[in-house]
């Protein structure tokens, strides 16, 4: 454990012991840890890390993997109200396969996550139940062809 | 305009795309009588891909294409696009380059506050202060179009370092022209900001609570005028920013003029924090140069630096090759966006330029 991860591993200690092998760290550093968990389990986990103090969502995005068929989603969330916390940010990840691209919203936790889902359900096609919005942000309205940050999806006149 | 009868007192209003201050950007109002009861955002009018099209090109390619969403505040987008891709391809840039890059961040900020102190005197209906900042405003362009090349898209933050040293003499340059500025702010104050008919439509108005700015995810000035002490620069300083000692202006009301004043202190901030960085600055190399195609190792980086509306963060993912697997850019005014709906409803309509103008939004960064 190098000096300055101090604070980070303590946290991801913490999630650890609550969650157990349901998250899973893929890495601690100096201000950054990534973890993932499953999907089923990414609103106790996101809640958890709310509660750490994480009040912020700074971006929420997602990886199109066509090889293996699945979508990461991602959540970056960072701290502004304590101190000590605010050069952290958390990496929250999860996949979900791309022929069932449906996943339950955080809205509820993160209140600032409402563009964002609405963002990553135009631009991906991944649906976020329970949001109350779950619809172009965006993307112009006669848009017909597949979500445009698919890799299928490729640039007229590049491929 | 559009308006649309509800029937009875309710009407709805569409203000924009075409709006003269608000940029291609529509916000669809409900008012009942004068006051505003909904308020629907709807940006999008300018969504050019920006994150799609980073996919088809290198990582210097990206440069100027990333620098298009905020060519006012050119620095502060490409700077923690460059820093990121620096982690994916793992090179460290020199130390000068590090400061220079601080001063090119930080006058980016002041030439970018300038133009929104510009357009909110003109949304108050005070032509003066419309002039007046545009006017200073050059002088500032003058001093970074000495070391970029261009007057606003400089493309001048690269991998491994800056493009060209700072050309002799700037310091005596800047050193002057912070100087006049210095009493410009005070002219400034004098005129708008201590003037009670400002005053009359900025204080009070639209106040949004710390505990709210928490929630809604709002970021930059506008948290820091909610009493939030939370700036990027120093809550996970990149570059030297830990070397300088600088002040975050922070105010507690809430309101427009709250987030005007902690603009205006910033102008500030920014001319010290290059003063400083000119007196530690010591000759040396400027980039580390990178022979051959750009490509990283597989693997991802995030990176979040302070821009002019707040802080600006870039999450590449790289399979090793030439062009990045994946580009997501969060930027601040996308997430200061859900603030304007909070803090419209329940306000007049006349209210609505003093509102939406203080929170800095600028559609194009939005839309990407």
């Amino acid at each position: 454990m190098s000096k300055n991860t101090i604070t980070e591993t303590k946290l991801v200690k913490g999630l650890k012991t609550k969650f157990n092998k349901q998250i899973t760290e893929e890495y601690v550093e100096p201000n950054r840890i990534k973890i993932s968990t499953s999907p089923t389990n990414l609103k106790a986990v996101a809640l958890a890390i709310k509660e750490l103090g994480f009040d912020q969502i700074i971006s929420q995005g997602a990886t199109d993997y066509p090889d293996d068929n699945l979508f990461r989603v991602e959540y970056h969330a960072i701290c502004v109200s304590i101190k000590k916390f605010r050069r952290i940010m958390f990496a929250i990840m999860t996949t979900i396969p791309k022929n069932k691209p449906e996943i339950e919203t955080l809205l509820d936790i993160w209140p600032s996550v409402e563009f964002h889902e609405q963002e990553t359900f135009e631009n991906f096609g991944i649906t976020f139940l329970n949001h109350p919005r779950m619809e172009r942000l965006l993307l112009p309205e006669d848009w017909d062809d597949i979500p445009p940050l698919r890799k299928d999806f490729s640039l007229p006149g590049r491929d | 305009m559009q308006v649309v009868d509800q029937g009875g007192d309710k009407m709805v209003l569409h203000v924009g795309p075409q709006h003269p201050g608000s940029g291609h950007f529509r916000i669809v109002i409900t008012l009942d009588g004068d006051y505003i009861i909904d308020a629907k955002p709807d940006p999008g009018y300018v969504h050019r891909g920006a994150e799609k099209m980073a996919e088809y090109r290198t990582y210097i390619q990206n440069i100027p294409h990333l620098e298009r969403p905020v060519i006012i505040d050119a620095t502060g987008i490409t700077l923690p696009y460059v820093l990121t891709a620096e982690k994916i391809l793992d090179v460290e840039p020199p130390e000068r380059a590090q400061y220079i890059r601080m001063i090119m961040a930080e006058l980016n900020r002041i030439i970018s506050h300038l133009y929104w102190l510009a357009i909110y005197g003109i949304f108050l209906g005070h032509s003066t202060m419309f002039m007046w900042p545009m006017g200073d405003r050059e002088l500032f362009i003058d001093l970074a179009e000495s070391i970029g090349g261009t007057r606003v898209t400089f493309s001048y933050v690269v991998p491994g370092g800056v493009r060209n040293d700072i050309p002799g003499g700037f310091k005596e340059r800047a050193l002057k022209t912070f100087q006049y500025f210095e009493k410009r702010i005070k002219e400034y104050e004098e005129i708008f900001f201590n003037n009670p008919l400002m005053q009359s439509r900025t204080v009070g108005i639209g106040i949004l609570k710390k505990q709210n700015a928490v929630k809604l995810g709002i970021t930059g000035p506008n948290l820091r005028a909610s009493g939030i002490n939370s700036d990027t620069r120093k809550d996970e300083p990149y570059c030297f920013y830990n070397k300088i000692r600088f002040d975050i202006p922070v105010y507690k009301e809430g309101d427009s003029y709250a987030r005007c004043m902690v603009r205006l202190r910033e102008l500030q901030q920014s001319m010290d924090i290059i003063r400083q960085v000119l007196d530690r600055m010591k000759p040396g190399p400027i980039k580390h140069v990178i022979r051959g195609v750009m490509r990283g190792e597989p693997g991802e980086a995030f990176v979040r630096t302070e821009a002019a509306r707040g802080t600006m963060f870039y999450h590449i993912v790289s399979n090793g090759e030439r062009f990045p697997y994946r580009v997501k850019i969060s930027v601040p005014s996308f997430r200061n966006l859900i603030g304007m709906s909070h803090l419209l409803v329940g306000s007049r309509l006349a209210d609505m330029p003093a509102i939406y103008w203080s929170l800095d939004y600028w559609p194009v960064e939005a839309d990407k």
